[in-house]
């Protein structure tokens, strides 16, 4: 199996053999920040590209096919608009706070990225507590689209802060126990682990009906926490224009535009790694011909792979249902999502002591 | 680490901090000021890092930033009108205000003179140097042996639960 930590140790001895310790330290730091939001940006017009061809062949549509050949360049031409844009400055409005609120959301979203396990050695940091670090840093989000919606001066996006703050706030819960249920599996946070313990089958397989109902929760709770739909409330554009930004103009409503889809990216990265093995290629205990020939894949391929099923799934979701009322919601959430994660965290521990 | 590259960047958290404390309780503006104390909280999350202290800095991230801040900021935005400036406040209150500030200063010049540091020049052994393991934290919270927490982690819960049916007391009442 090809690991990336070849790539990436060679890099580390290449520049001590040059530079001190603190100088390497320095250069290697630069590099990853430079390599994460590069990989950032172009994940994000990827998946722009994909969600609009996506969406156009749910409706018998064709989507963009006039830049580059099946218009694989457009959102490169947007991209290029949009970078290009006057920031309009609104009238009346609170400017640190406008400011600040679109850095918070896409820093929340940046540092939930740069923790993902991509490879073997793709990693950016191992923490011991790799899964809690996760949940942490991505509630930092919810702050910064109430901000935006508050210090935007107009009741639309005051109303979409509002239900955007409920709605996150509320499925971060069975975000979290849908996720607690495979740390019981698995016995430990750290996402090195976590892979590498999926090595001989998968934790949904492994888990049987809890780990699979863990599953569904998380896309379920996930997909509400993007914001998208059918729980695109805090945007609906039929009700309030855009939501919680709608004063926002040029790149920093790019910002929002690119967490948005980043955290689509990263909920599917997430329910790849737990659930689906993340880089692992597909093991099967005992077939040990069939595994040696599913080695042969690199486990990058394997890791996008599953995740841009999973970001396949939400695209799906969101034009199979019609967008939900807030009371609706919130049910969901409480009444349903909730208690089932609940009792399913109780039937894993039954199934990890029996 | 080299003990300037540590200078400096617990320098700079420093300085940033006590700005930003200073800020959050001088700003005439109630949302700045609670976005300011969750910047505060944030540098305070990287003091932990710094300390390679991992999971505190998670949970100071959830639960003050995530948590705690939240809940702040929809009180503000159920309670105050729009554009509301903080009033000044009486010079009683300022008169309370220095007295638990000497008073905090001194339990931390207490603590500080008190505690037999770990870093201490005779003293080179980096122990905290080395993380924690997430197992030995759990277990020490689940533990019912000495120096183990599960009672008061129950207690607490018990609290919660308290603080939950009085909120929906309140909530309800008609």
């Amino acid at each position: 199996m090809f690991q990336f930590s070849v790539v990436t140790q060679w890099i580390d001895e290449f520049l001590r053999s040059y530079l001190s310790e603190g100088w390497t330290l320095l250069v290697e730091f630069v590099l990853i920040a430079l390599l994460v939001l590069t990989a950032y940006a172009v994940l994000a017009l990827l998946l722009i590209y994909i969600e609009r061809k996506v969406c156009a062949f749910f409706q018998c549509r064709i989507g963009p096919n006039r830049v580059g050949p099946f218009g694989i360049l457009q959102s490169v031409a947007d991209m290029v608009k949009i970078l290009l844009k006057e920031i309009i400055r609104i009238n009346k409005v609170d400017s640190f706070l406008f400011t600040l609120a679109c850095f918070l959301v896409i820093i929340a979203s940046l540092c939930t990225f740069g923790a993902l396990p991509f490879d073997g050695g793709l990693h950016v940091i191992d923490f011991n507590i790799g899964v809690f670090y996760l949940l942490a840093v991505s509630s930092l989000g919810v702050v910064g689209i109430l901000l935006a919606g508050w210090s935007s001066n107009n009741k639309y996006t005051m109303i979409g802060a509002m239900r955007s703050g409920a709605q996150l706030i509320s499925y971060e819960l069975s975000c979290g126990l849908s996720l607690l249920s495979i740390v019981i599996l698995s016995g430990t946070m750290q996402l090195s682990q976590i892979v590498e313990q999926q090595s001989d089958l998968w934790f949904i397989f492994k888990g049987h009906v809890p780990a699979f109902i863990a599953f569904v929760i998380y896309l379920i709770a996930g997909h509400a926490e993007t914001n998208r739909g059918p729980f695109d409330l805090p945007e609906a554009e039929s009700e309030l224009t855009a939501g919680y930004h709608t004063e926002y103009s040029g790149i920093q409503f790019g910002f929002f535009y690119l967490a948005e889809y980043l955290n689509m990216f990263i909920i599917a990265a997430i329910a790849a790694t737990m659930f689906l093995g993340g880089w692992m290629p597909f093991h099967v205990p005992g077939w040990e011909s069939f595994n040696g020939i599913m080695d042969y894949i690199p486990p990058v391929i394997w890791f996008f792979g599953k995740t841009f099923f999973c970001v396949f799934l939400a695209l799906w979701v969101r034009w199979a249902f019609p967008r939900l009322r807030i009371d609706q919601l919130l049910a969901l959430e409480w009444k349903i999502l909730l208690p089932i994660g609940l009792i399913n965290i109780i039937l894993m521990t039954l199934l990890v002591i029996l | 680490m080299d003990p300037i590259i540590n200078l400096i960047l617990f320098s700079c958290l420093a300085v940033v901090m006590v700005l930003l404390s200073l800020l959050a309780i001088t700003t005439k503006s109630l949302l700045r000021s609670a976005t300011y104390l969750l910047l505060v909280l944030v540098c305070t999350a990287g003091l932990y890092l710094f300390l390679n202290y991992h999971f505190l800095a998670a949970v100071q991230i959830s639960v003050y930033a995530g948590g705690v801040l939240i809940l702040f900021i929809f009180a503000i935005f159920l309670t105050s009108q729009k554009g509301e400036i903080l009033q000044k406040h009486e010079m009683k209150k300022y008169l309370y205000g220095a007295l638990v500030f000497v008073a905090g200063i001194a339990v931390t010049a207490f603590a500080f003179i008190k505690h037999g540091f770990l870093y201490s020049p005779d003293n080179t052994t980096m122990l905290g140097d080395q993380e924690i393991n997430m197992k030995v934290i759990g277990q020490a919270l689940m533990g019912t042996e000495k120096y183990q927490y599960l009672l008061p982690f129950e207690v607490l819960s018990v609290l919660l639960l308290a603080c939950i049916i009085g909120g929906i007391l309140i909530a309800r009442k008609r």
